[in-house]
């Protein structure tokens, strides 16, 4: 299929192709960190603002990969953007913020009583998110499985309509301020100028032992089995006996587990919460989730600490405002130059 | 009756219909106060229309799902800010730039051209615009055309938003959230008539009306010419299409540009009708919005589409603020009606697509190779969507 859309078939024009297919994006996500690192040296003889940038931008990017592992376990599994998901993120911090406020953590408890509270509001909040996650596909994918495709995607932005109304209705549609329990900006670490607060080992600690969890379970258990099976081909899979909805909804549920610890994260991070919060998010991270190539959970994560990187250089030196410009417009070069992403294989679509 | 005598006699019906309801709509405006608030949803009603039918064109003839589409509405929005107001101030000299303008703007700074000079314009920009946005989606499939016009869309919205502090030789982009206003209404050169919202509407739903039919012309007739076969070939099957001799990147290219035209239009004109070109009308929402359209109504089908925008810019404009807003308070409830709208609109796209995922009037072709599907295939290719391969 490749053969009608490929061009002239001269080899050193392909091999050029291959070179920039290969390259073009490294070169491309190296430029800004690059350019701003010789700009710091020259101005201030050091790099500690570039430092600063890609701690932050590590510790914003483990969101972004949480996120982006959603994304990307539901595409490889069904093909859909599953674009709700970012909503459900949403949901994620609204629940954990509401269980640590009816729990009665406030910045006057004691260290021990806010590793409780939180562990709490973390559990609480993966589970609703999880369980949330795998009933919008009950409800509104499955039944659509046979459909046209379109007809899924259309669902899944009615549902993430759905749930903004749902967001709107529960906290308003202002941003809300929440109490900063860990007291996320305190430094804890000073190395060479740069600084790595509390906020950066919370988020750090929370998502790499997830992540590694993640990791083990598709890769190892026999449930991870299936999944992978059904991705690759869900007919091949039911033939060999799996239970192909099941398989669905497990999926469904890790993402949204993912999702909700994510949310708890960026609430205790950013210190606000917000019904459109989860579009924003939601967007990024599919563009990391896209980055890494999709369908690849590896791809995510690094996906998911790139775009954090990107994010944060930009919001810092060009202005917050520019940022999604210069996201989307990374997310247009990487479908330009490599469609399946940094880690990604050919997929039928990217082709 | 033979079949060619049926199908004859179907076409005429449909003919006489068609007739009937343009005639209708035609009338419409009389029925109400020239200022009359169904009037101002008719008005809108209509520019969603044609760009229902523009996006139909990209999504539903040539098989590209664009999910940007507001980036379209925003050009053709602009396009009346820039060319009809005094936002660039200072151009041209102390009297401004004019072109065929009113009476009144003429004697405003600013560049101030021909309400139908700027809709030319709108167009171009837009088709330009719309053949730039799916240069990097020629080798794209599916989900990922959707990706990239997606980032576009929002690249567009953005720069709208920010664009206050961008600024060109002393001239910001846009005004953001500001708005630019006020902008010039238009104005019939020939017979020498303004037109004016504060006092009568029906000029506004007139000209709606004719865009309107213009655009059902040429969709019509774009589905029915050479390139309009063309894309269908392409959405049936990119590879065949291409070993029959279907040029894939001039094919494409024209379906995108052809699709943006029309959004640029309807864009132009709800611009200057609302008079105030503000960033926060440009927001993904809208381009589901036009889509939903699109999929409710039956994706390719033109009246199906027609149906489907008819249909939701109702139901936003009209019965959820208007007749519906105090229902709940009705029902000893505390709230208004518009607070759940967002809500109320994700529950019909879900519930529409769960009960009938083809859309109300699927077109007929597509609904004859549905049925085809089901037989040759066992089930599996049911619905299939020729947007995306078949899962193996």
């Amino acid at each position: 299929m490749e053969a009608a859309t490929a061009p002239g078939s001269r080899a050193t024009a392909r091999s050029a192709r291959e070179t920039v297919s290969r390259y073009g994006l490294i070169v491309l996500l190296a430029v800004l960190p690059i350019v701003y690192g010789i700009v710091d040296l020259a101005e201030q003889g050091d790099l500690s603002r570039l430092g600063n940038n890609l701690v932050a931008g590590l510790s914003n990017g483990a969101i972004w990969a949480l996120v982006a592992l959603g994304y990307t376990l539901v595409y490889g599994i069904i093909e859909l953007i599953n674009f709700a998901h970012g909503e459900v993120f949403m949901i994620g911090s609204f629940v954990a913020v509401g269980i640590w406020t009816s729990v009665g953590l406030t910045l006057a408890t004691g260290p021990l009583g806010i590793a409780l509270g939180l562990f709490l509001a973390l559990i609480v909040a993966m589970l609703a998110t999880g369980t949330l996650n795998v009933m919008i596909e009950r409800v509104a994918y499955r039944p659509l499985r046979n459909a046209p495709k379109l007809a899924a995607l259309i669902t899944a932005v009615g549902f993430s309509f759905i749930l903004q109304n749902v967001g709107i209705l529960w906290r308003g549609s202002s941003q809300q301020g929440v109490d900063d329990l860990v007291r996320s900006q305190t430094e804890l670490l000073d190395l060479f100028g740069v600084s790595i607060s509390r906020g950066d080992v919370l988020a750090i600690g929370i998502t790499a032992p997830l992540v590694v969890l993640l990791t083990a379970f598709v890769g190892r258990s026999r449930l991870g089995k299936a999944m992978r099976a059904t991705a690759q081909d869900p007919e091949a899979a039911r033939l060999m006996g799996i239970n192909v909805d099941t398989t669905i909804s497990l999926t469904f549920l890790i993402g949204g587990l993912m999702a909700g610890a994510a949310g708890m994260i960026y609430a205790l991070y950013q210190t606000n919460v917000w019904y459109f919060q989860g579009f924003t998010a939601g967007l990024i991270a599919f563009t990391a989730a896209v980055m890494g190539g999709i369908g690849n959970l590896r791809g995510a994560v690094l996906g998911g600490l790139i775009i954090g990187c990107i994010q944060q250089i930009s919001d810092n030196r060009i202005g917050g405002d520019w940022t999604p410009v210069i996201v989307f417009s990374y997310l247009v070069l990487i479908m330009t130059l490599r469609p399946q992403g940094l880690l990604g294989e050919e997929t039928r679509e990217a082709g | 009756m033979s079949a060619f005598a049926k199908l004859k006699a179907d076409r005429r019906l449909a003919r006489g219909t068609a007739v009937g309801v343009i005639a209708l709509a035609g009338a419409f405006p009389l029925f109400f106060d020239s200022l009359a608030t169904q009037l101002d949803t008719a008005i809108y009603v209509l520019a969603y229309v044609c760009m229902a039918l523009g996006l139909n064109i990209v999504v539903g003839f040539a098989g590209l799902l664009d999910i940007g589409y507001v980036a379209f509405y925003a050009i053709g929005a602009y396009s009346v800010g820039w060319l009809a107001s005094d936002h660039f101030t200072g151009i041209g000299g102390d009297s401004g730039v004019h072109l065929a303008a009113s009476e009144f703007a003429s004697s405003l700074s600013g560049i101030h051209l021909n309400f139908l000079l700027i809709l030319l314009a709108a167009m171009v920009i837009a088709a330009v615009l719309g053949a730039l946005i799916g240069l990097p989606t020629l080798r794209l499939r599916g989900d990922y055309i959707a990706i990239v016009t997606l980032a576009f869309g929002e690249i567009v919205g953005r720069i709208a938003l920010n664009g206050d502090s961008v600024s060109i030789s002393g001239y910001a982009l846009t005004n953001g959230q500001q708005a630019i206003a006020p902008v010039d209404q238009p104005y019939l050169p020939l017979v020498g008539y303004e037109f004016d919202s504060a006092f009568n509407l029906r000029p506004y739903y007139w000209t709606g009306l004719l865009l309107v039919l213009f655009t059902l012309f040429v969709n019509f007739r774009l589905r029915d010419s050479r390139l309009g076969r063309a894309w269908i070939a392409v959405r049936e099957d990119e590879v065949a299409a291409a070993s029959m001799g279907v040029p894939l990147v001039r094919t494409k290219l024209l379906a995108y540009a052809a699709g943006a035209a029309l959004g640029g239009v309807a864009g132009a004109f709800l611009g200057a009708y609302t008079a105030a070109i503000n960033s926060n009308q440009f927001q993904f929402s809208f381009s589901i919005f036009v889509l939903a359209m699109v999929i409710l109504g039956g994706l390719g089908s033109i009246w199906g589409v027609v149906a489907g925008a008819v249909a939701l810019a109702t139901i936003d404009r009209y019965l959820i603020p208007e007749v519906f807003n105090d229902a709940p308070s009705l029902l000893g409830l505390d709230f208004k009606l518009t607070q759940l709208s967002f809500g109320i609109f994700g529950f019909l796209l879900v519930l529409m697509m769960v009960l009938r995922p083809e859309g109300l009037f699927p077109e007929r072709r597509r609904r004859l190779e549905l049925a085809e599907g089901v037989g040759a295939a066992g089930g599996m290719g049911v619905g299939e969507e020729s947007v995306h391969e078949a899962r193996t």
